[in-house]
């Protein structure tokens, strides 16, 4: 972590104090509420971590985690997240690009899609063990093989430059900027190439509210919230930081990648 | 204890998830996103002040401690107090103050929009809640005060719609809900029979 490469990009808006990326978020697996994450994490052992490579691949297998992170260059990427529950962050990650590991496991022409799993430990992850949850864990994301393949696309195991905190998706996970924030699946032990579309936790939950695409999209409107400005926290209370949301979170370069597609049909 | 002590004691107690909430604020301890926690407690307080309110009147009976009726007043002012610190801190913290928003939020919204009848209700309820009214409506204040059971039951859907992950809240609050609901209903059928 230490010797990640710095950003080199220039930063344009103010990044989200540390305490409260750490503080504030969703972790459905240590709980419902956004400081259950942090305040239920402390059992979690991130450490040693397997990662299980999977499907159309040439070279499926269980790997260690220091063994994939081998010959990674590490980097340092500072990305705005968009939560779609219309507040959001800038992080700087620590990680690598997915494109680098996916390639390295050469995947066959059959693959389509990537899905991702997160870690099923119930005696770490109180809320895997509710009998109120709505969710049926493990939780599943995925993305499309270009989506992924895409270099903004990135695998983190840190950040503020230090490894991810447990309540952060510790010791691994994605980062897809321009995608709401539940499509950055946390603390992945599986990673599977796929050819049918897989079908990710939420939209399993309520087809109607979230889609497999997920991009941030202020002209497709959420039946809970409306997705035409976000606060970015920190944000005051009588002065609220009030922005409008920008198409593809403002990483206009994706663009291409849904060329011809109704972005309103495929949310 | 003197009628007047207990009532300073409630009226302190009612006041002091206000006040956490506000020294919180002040000592920016209130976590990562204080706006939407002062949104998220004061909303609970409501439904919980409605629900202790609706517990009076069963407990009054079962433990014959007639005493308690006297304080039901109160309980309810302070549902109807949460209720609008809710409505207020979701226009300013969460929208900005922009009226124009907190319109259109309302009616695309249902969760918003089954939440709001719930709070007119407890207004309603809360500016005839004084003798001068009891006296004015006679036998029909009784009639209109019924609709906090409409009231609880809109609050109650309000959070049940915004369940994400975990249906806890929203079965505890419907279990405790119900049972003040039931009380009423067995002695309305009691009546009946």
């Amino acid at each position: 972590i230490n010797a990640a490469l710095p950003n080199q990009e220039p930063i344009h808006s103010d990044i989200t104090p540390y305490k409260i990326v750490t503080s504030y978020n969703n972790f459905y697996e240590f709980g419902y509420n956004k400081d259950d994450p942090q305040a239920n994490s402390s059992q979690f052992m991130p450490f040693p971590w397997q990662v299980e490579i999977a499907g159309e691949v040439a070279k499926p297998g269980h790997y260690h985690l220091d063994d994939l992170l081998k010959g990674m260059t590490l980097q340092e990427r500072i990305y705005r997240l968009r939560c779609v529950e219309a507040w959001s962050m800038v992080i700087p990650w620590i990680g690598f690009p997915l494109s680098a590991l996916l390639k390295r496991f050469e995947p066959t022409s059959r693959a389509k899609y990537v899905k991702f799993t997160t870690v099923l430990r119930p005696k770490q992850m109180p809320a895997q063990d509710s009998a109120f949850s709505s969710i049926d864990w493990p939780y599943v994301e995925g993305l499309r093989m270009d989506e992924a393949m895409h270099p903004l696309t990135l695998m983190a195991v840190g950040l503020y430059g230090k490894d991810l905190p447990n309540q952060s998706g510790a010791p691994f996970r994605l980062v897809v900027p321009w995608k709401y924030g539940f499509k950055s699946i946390k603390s992945i032990v599986k990673i599977e190439l796929v050819e049918q579309q897989p079908l990710n936790t939420w939209q399993k939950i309520a087809p109607n509210e979230y889609g497999f695409y997920a991009n941030v999209n202020p002209q497709v409107d959420h039946p809970r919230w409306s997705q035409k400005e976000e606060r970015r926290l920190p944000s005051g209370l009588f002065h609220p930081n009030i922005i409008p949301t920008q198409m593809f979170n403002g990483y206009a370069e994706v663009a291409s990648l849904y060329k011809g597609m109704d972005l309103h049909k495929n949310f | 204890m003197p009628i007047l002590v207990r009532r300073l004691l409630i009226f302190i107690l009612g006041c002091w998830p206000a006040s956490t909430l506000v020294w919180g604020a002040v000592q920016q301890n209130l976590g990562g996103d204080p706006a939407q926690y002062i949104l998220l407690q004061t909303g609970f307080w409501a439904l919980r002040f409605l629900l202790i309110s609706l517990a009076v009147t069963p407990l009054a009976r079962l433990a014959k401690q007639r005493w308690l009726m006297v304080h039901r007043r109160m309980l309810g002012l302070f549902a109807l107090f949460y209720g609008i610190l809710h409505l207020l801190s979701y226009y300013q913290f969460i929208l900005g103050g922009n009226l124009e928003r907190l319109v259109s939020e309302t009616i695309k919204r249902p969760y918003i929009l089954v939440g709001a009848p719930a709070l007119l209700i407890l207004i309603l309820l809360g500016v005839t809640s004084t003798r001068g009214w009891m006296r004015r409506l006679g036998r029909h204040w009784q009639q209109l005060h019924r609709l906090v059971y409409l009231a609880l039951i809109l609050a109650w859907i309000h959070l049940y719609w915004q369940v994400r992950s975990s249906y806890f809240d929203a079965v505890l609050y419907g279990a405790i809900g119900l049972v003040l609901l039931s009380f009423r209903a067995r002695n309305y059928l009691i009546k009946r029979i």
